[in-house]
């Protein structure tokens, strides 16, 4: 059994039917990367396992449990397991670095506030912000920004981390020590769901890569078959134009 | 005295009630148009003129926009007399209102005025647009969208303020409502009709001023 | 003209004048700053109220939207001669200034709930969303994210509006509040020049409300600087 089996998975976004039945299935300790042209509706899915777009047909299970994303007390429990890091890394404008990596396990999971404070502190040094614990995130560039929102979600200590094109929104000098960052969780042998558009960075982490296109997905594989010889026409024609950059 | 509630001696005097907002209405739209006048040339003097004339619109401005209107109609009414000038209560009420109105109104034009980039009217200049043309196709459309949301809420809040003038016997709807009042002594049914009355034409006039700001400036507007 | 007039003046500003005239001007105070509060605390909860989700919260939400637009679309003279005679009516026998403090009130509540609501819009909804996926409560979402960024925003118009609406007051001597304006009637049919009458009050607003109008707009540009 999958630790994470998505079924015939719909969404919608406003009017618009932006997933149309994604089956995928996520085994623990794998690394997943969604690839695909834009509005094929790769964070939505994410968006949609942690309820932030309700899907309305199909069915998600975590650890062989049904999630009701229309029952409050279900979406808590399943938002327990997860935890999301945004393109635009959402850090909460008020508090410093370490406030924003400490609130949540505090107030939410109702921890220990010494023992989040200490490992707080653990994880922004791991990513290299071990200097910036008081700094506010707008004395923060991009890529410090991202790494703290990625110490957040880590501090939530979820069983599954989503990363929603996490590099898509710095500059590009700044990409790679976010990436560092996730070779790193990718080693410590973290479950991740990753949509990117770095192409090298996905074939050289990721188990298994799925290209999507419209809202369904279209071929799943290896990363290094699904990049390098797409069997699908769809993804080929992707690829080429990927790769003519 | 009106533990029971009997509207049905109110419904006849709608009507009369309807034409005294057509009063409230022509007040407003008077004073708002007079305040226009005053506003375009006092934001004028403060942006262009010199210092004298300046601080002039400057204590104006500050005057009428620091003091209740009601205190400022009742100094006109009651105190011009003392110089020969003797208005009735409509004129005092008109008077008051546009003087009011015309301080708020010089503010917002300013604002609206300065609002002018000088990258645009750097761009008109190398496209070769002289002043007339510059004027006319870039300064005053970019002038109308800016002004139009604050003057519609100004005039909304004047629209309401014309319920003063019953305070001086004027027979806009506030004030036939007092009369209605005095005749029926169904005091919390007719306030309540006339509460209505204004949420209406507020309604209205806010939806008017919504769609004729998207039609003619393009102005996004919301009417709730 | 000018020479009766200051022959007057000493007439006019006796002892016993200057006591009625402050005392006027501390109960035109009192009930606006007593209203205004009470009025920002209950539009407060009702902007807090609108932000519940769920079909049960749609009738409470749909009284509140149509409160809110009626106490903001009807004059204040209008809404005060309701207050005064809904009193009347069920036997409430509450003075004018209880009258007029409610009405204030009321309105201030309305005004409130929507200078809130803008304030909680204007904090971007990926703030929102981030709290939403680490399960916060509302209460927690509001305490500790978007009340902290959206105050800024709610501080100033709310205080904009308490300034304005002491010149609104004005009409609550309407139904006899023994306020500043009441008291410029007052001395006016006591026979005293109007000029002299009205003018000291409007000298009275006015200084009552040009400080406060700077200090607003010097917080409103501190605010505007200043981050956290």
């Amino acid at each position: 059994m999958p630790y994470l089996n998505i079924e015939n998975l719909h969404a919608a976004y406003g009017d618009n039917l932006v997933l149309r039945g994604i089956d995928i299935a996520v085994e623990k300790g794998e690394i997943v990367s969604l690839i695909g042209p834009s509005g094929s509706g790769k964070s939505t899915l994410l968006r949609a396992l942690v309820g932030l777009t309700k899907p309305h047909l199909g069915a998600v299970h975590l650890e062989g449990r049904l999630i009701d994303y229309s029952n409050k007390r279900s979406l808590r429990e399943a938002r327990d397991h997860f935890a999301i890091v945004f393109q635009q890394y959402n850090l909460f404008q008020n508090m410093t670095a370490l406030k924003n990596v400490t609130i949540a396990p505090v107030k939410v999971k109702k921890r220990n506030s010494g023992e989040v404070g200490q490992e707080a502190k653990t994880l922004l040094a791991k990513v290299g912000l071990g200097d910036k614990l008081h700094s506010y995130p707008d004395e923060l560039s991009g890529g410090q920004q991202q790494r703290v929102a990625i110490a957040r979600a880590l501090a939530f200590r979820p069983n599954i981390l989503l990363l929603d094109e996490v590099t898509s929104a710095l500059d590009p000098e700044l990409v790679k020590e976010v990436l560092d960052t996730v070779r790193m969780l990718a080693k410590e042998g973290m479950t991740m769901l990753i949509v990117s558009h770095e192409m090298a960075f996905v074939r050289e982490v990721s188990s298994k890569t799925v290209f999507m296109d419209e809202g369904k997905v279209v071929e799943i594989g290896a990363p290094s078959q699904v990049i390098d010889q797409p069997k699908t026409p769809r993804a080929q024609e992707f690829m080429a134009k990927i790769l003519r950059h | 005295m009106n533990y029971t509630i009997h509207f049905n001696l109110i419904w006849k005097y709608v009507p009369d009630l309807l034409q005294g907002a057509v009063l409230s209405f022509q007040i407003a739209i008077l004073a708002f148009l007079g305040g226009m006048i005053i506003g375009l040339v006092g934001a004028s003097i403060k942006i262009f003129g010199g210092g004298v004339l300046r601080g002039a619109v400057h204590a104006y401005v500050s005057f009428f926009m620091n003091t209740p209107q009601l205190v400022q109609i009742y100094f006109f009414f009651f105190a011009l007399p003392q110089a020969g000038i003797l208005l009735s209560p409509y004129q005092a009420v008109l008077v008051g209102m546009t003087l009011n109105a015309g301080a708020y109104l010089t503010e917002i034009q300013r604002a609206g005025f300065l609002s002018v980039h000088k990258a645009e009217l750097e761009a008109a200049e190398t496209l070769g647009m002289s002043l007339p043309q510059t004027i006319w196709y870039v300064i005053f459309p970019h002038i109308c969208k800016v002004l139009f949301p604050p003057l519609s809420n100004h005039y909304i809040i004047m629209t309401l303020g014309t319920s003063m003038a019953a305070i001086f016997g004027v027979e806009e709807l506030t004030g036939r409502a007092f009369n209605v009042n005095a005749i029926t002594f169904r005091s919390i049914e007719v306030f309540i009709v006339t509460a209505g009355i204004y949420v209406g034409i507020t309604i209205l006039a806010s939806a008017i001023l919504v769609f004729a700001g998207r039609w003619l400036f393009r102005v996004k507007g919301k009417v709730f | 003209m000018i020479e009766g007039l200051w022959e007057e003046i000493p007439r006019f500003f006796t002892y016993y004048n200057w006591v009625f005239l402050l005392e006027a001007t501390g109960r035109t105070l009192v009930l606006t700053g007593i209203g205004c509060l009470v009025g920002f605390a209950f539009g407060f909860y009702l902007a807090v109220a609108r932000l519940y989700r769920g079909r049960v919260f749609l009738p409470l939400k749909v009284i509140i939207i149509f409160y809110v637009e009626i106490f903001r679309r009807v004059p204040f003279l209008v809404t005060l001669m309701l207050i005064f005679f809904f009193c009347q009516g069920v036997q409430l026998d509450v003075s004018v200034f209880t009258v007029a403090l409610i009405t204030v009130c009321l309105i201030a509540a309305a005004y409130t709930a929507e200078i809130v609501r803008a304030g909680f819009e204007s904090v971007q909804h990926t703030q929102w969303e981030a709290t939403e996926v680490m399960n916060f409560t509302l209460v927690q979402k509001l305490h500790l994210v978007v009340i902290p960024q959206a105050w800024k925003v709610i501080l100033p118009p709310a205080f904009s509006f308490f300034i304005a609406f002491i010149k609104d007051t004005a009409l609550a001597s309407q139904i006899g509040v023994v306020e500043l304006t009441y008291v410029g009637k007052v001395f006016n049919n006591k026979g005293f020049s109007a000029v002299l009458a009205f003018g000291t009050i409007l000298i009275l607003y006015y200084l009552i409300s040009y400080p406060l109008a700077r200090f607003g707009a010097w917080m409103e540009k501190k605010l505007a600087v200043s981050k956290h």
